[in-house]
């Protein structure tokens, strides 16, 4: 590396063309007249030097990709190979046509509409056990002793890192089969979530009327529904709003452990092979999910006009 | 009289009224969520629930613990950081490609003014395209992949790839069309190629932002390996759903715990990676 550096200014004058002449825009042939210390031009910094902590970075990524690749041995052979491309063609052949039969259809409404009533009551639940959550889970004023604090926050977060999928797996033992078991679920995970923004929410709302009233004598509980809850309410309809959004998309796919909804139908039909009406089910989730999409893009324009 | 109201405020609220009548309206408006959905609390209640959910709430404690199990969690857990990543890297080989033919910053027609009708219908159908891997959930693509591929990692990092390829690629180009257009703008105008304005022009102004959302959807990623599992895609969730099904709360309880602590490792992870970039 330090060659090229220390080889014109070290050595004896050389009579031939410097090696790296032609291209440094050093005319060849003269190499003997250059007396500069250094040449002109600065070589790029290396590539890998102890000190560079992104390079250490980029290597402990590749390392980590090239690892994954390594120990999952995917079958990317038999997945690639002309037998299992046809055998796809066929499956996806099998989509077509989709069963469209009234009778069908409305049973997928209901599956859709079970979908719907399930991510809103279960966000509507976690709405509320959320808001009583977030009250220990914050400091509700300066100098308050805010004791169950961290133990509230450590619940909190053991309910929002479990997935809704896990938690319907968990809670069909105790509920049964059937929406029900979803809906619970869906508010298990979303009270997680909501409760640590509500937390957050009282927490960072100006203390000014809420110590007014403190000042005159008011109880906790009617601080907070007086002056606290008021001030954060915008912000708490907000934040429900858009856990509801992610709720349905979660709702959708959350019967295919069988806790109801569309993803029960299409667990059901998938398993039988009906793949006409495996490719309704698949064709109204994503209109729903679609029309979510729509709706909350279309709202948010609205609100920030 | 009124001196005597003036004295002693009316203690009662004064829009209690209304109140009354939206929490009415409210519950009303719920019932046919309650009945859609079999709502009924009780049946947790019920004796023979109750029992058989005493009985696997016992078997929770004390969580299992022995060698060869915890060596099996350790593999599966590992093998659901790996499905993550690898998924990843395949939904970047997607979403990158995707983004820079789709970013309208790009476009060498929109210097003057509109874009020509035949790049903008192209950008179009690829930004149709992405919305479309995006809006099928992972799982329902794993659930496609387990019947072509079989059980097993492939069917879990094929369903990544393709629902995180759309996500990555929609975001990368909505962040490449809302920077600064002007250093890129330059470089095309003065006839540099696309690829080189996207190196030169956008890609240094928008390196932290591109970096960060990726590993934030890493993060996701990991949660959602774990989901992908319940379908048979490999990794933490297949063992925890193999131990559900046997109602074997032992094991379950670790499996859990390791998933938890799985979770915020990636989270912080991530975080401080986040931080770092600023």
């Amino acid at each position: 590396m330090d060659e090229p550096r220390s080889g014109p200014s070290a050595g004896p004058p050389q009579a031939g063309p410097h090696p790296l002449g032609g291209s440094l825009g050093v005319p060849a042939g003269r190499g003997a007249h250059i007396s500069a210390a250094n040449l002109p031009y600065k070589l790029p910094p290396p590539l890998f030097s102890a000190r560079c902590k992104a390079c250490w970075f980029f290597a402990a990524l590749l390392l980590l990709v090239v690892a994954s690749f390594w120990t999952l041995n995917l079958q990317w052979a038999q997945f690639l190979s002309l037998d299992a491309v046809r055998s796809m063609g066929r499956f996806l052949g099998e989509f077509f046509p989709p069963d469209l039969s009234p009778a069908f259809l409305q049973r997928v409404l209901v599956g859709t509409w079970e979908t719907l009533a399930m991510s809103a009551l279960g966000t509507l639940l976690a709405a509320i056990a959320g808001v009583l959550l977030a009250l220990p889970a914050s400091r509700l004023h300066q100098g308050a002793s805010a004791r169950w604090r961290g133990a509230t926050r450590l619940l909190l977060n053991a309910l929002r890192s479990i997935p809704e999928l896990v938690w319907a797996g968990l809670l069909l033992i105790a509920a049964g089969l059937g929406p029900f078991a979803g809906t619970l679920a869906l508010a298990a995970h979303t009270t997680g979530v909501l409760g640590r923004l509500f937390a957050e929410a009282v927490e960072n709302a100006p203390p000014g009327p809420g110590a007014a009233l403190r000042a005159q004598g008011v109880g906790t509980t009617r601080v907070f529904l007086y002056a606290s809850l008021p001030q954060v309410l915008p912000q708490l309809l907000s934040y429900t709003l858009y856990r509801w959004e992610n709720s349905i998309r979660a709702a959708a796919v959350l019967g295919v452990v069988g806790a109801g909804g569309l993803g029960q139908l299409l667990a059901f039909h998938m398993g039988l092979f009906h793949m006409g009406k495996t490719a309704t089910i698949l064709g109204a989730m994503l209109i729903l999910v679609a029309l979510v999409d729509a709706a909350s893009y279309g709202a948010r324009r609205w609100l920030t006009r | 009289m009124n001196s005597v109201v003036l004295a002693t405020p009316a203690l009662r609220d004064p829009a209690w009224t209304r109140r009354v009548f939206w929490a009415g309206a409210g519950l009303v408006l719920l019932w046919p969520l309650v009945v859609a959905t079999e709502f009924r609390p009780w049946a947790l209640f019920e004796a023979r629930n109750l029992e058989v959910t005493a009985k696997f709430l016992a078997t929770f404690l004390p969580p299992a613990h022995g060698g060869e199990f915890l060596a099996m969690v350790a593999r599966e857990s590992w093998r659901t950081v790996a499905i993550a990543t690898a998924g990843m890297t395949l939904a970047l080989v997607l979403a990158v490609p995707l983004a820079l033919l789709s970013a309208r910053a790009l476009s060498i027609s929109a210097l003057a003014g509109r874009m020509a009708r035949g790049p903008f219908w192209v950008r179009q159908l690829l930004r149709w395209l992405l919305i479309v891997l995006r809006s099928v959930p992972e799982l329902v693509w794993a659930l496609v992949f387990v019947r072509v591929v079989g059980l097993g990692p492939t069917a879990g990092v094929l369903a990544i790839a393709l629902t995180y390829g759309g996500m990555l690629g929609k975001v990368y180009g909505d962040i490449l069309d809302s920077g600064e257009a002007q250093a890129s703008q330059a470089l095309l105008r003065n006839g540099s190629s696309r690829l080189q304005a996207f190196l030169f022009g956008l890609l240094p102004q928008n390196a932290a932002e591109l970096t960060s959302y990726t590993v934030y959807r890493w993060e996701c990623a990991i949660r959602s390996s774990v989901v992908l599992g319940f379908v048979g895609a490999g990794g933490l969730g297949q063992e925890l759903d193999n131990s559900m099904k046997m109602f074997n709360g032992g094991e379950v309880l670790t499996m859990l715990l390791v998933f938890v602590v799985l979770v915020a490792f990636a989270d912080r992870v991530s975080a401080g990676l986040r931080k770092a970039l600023g």
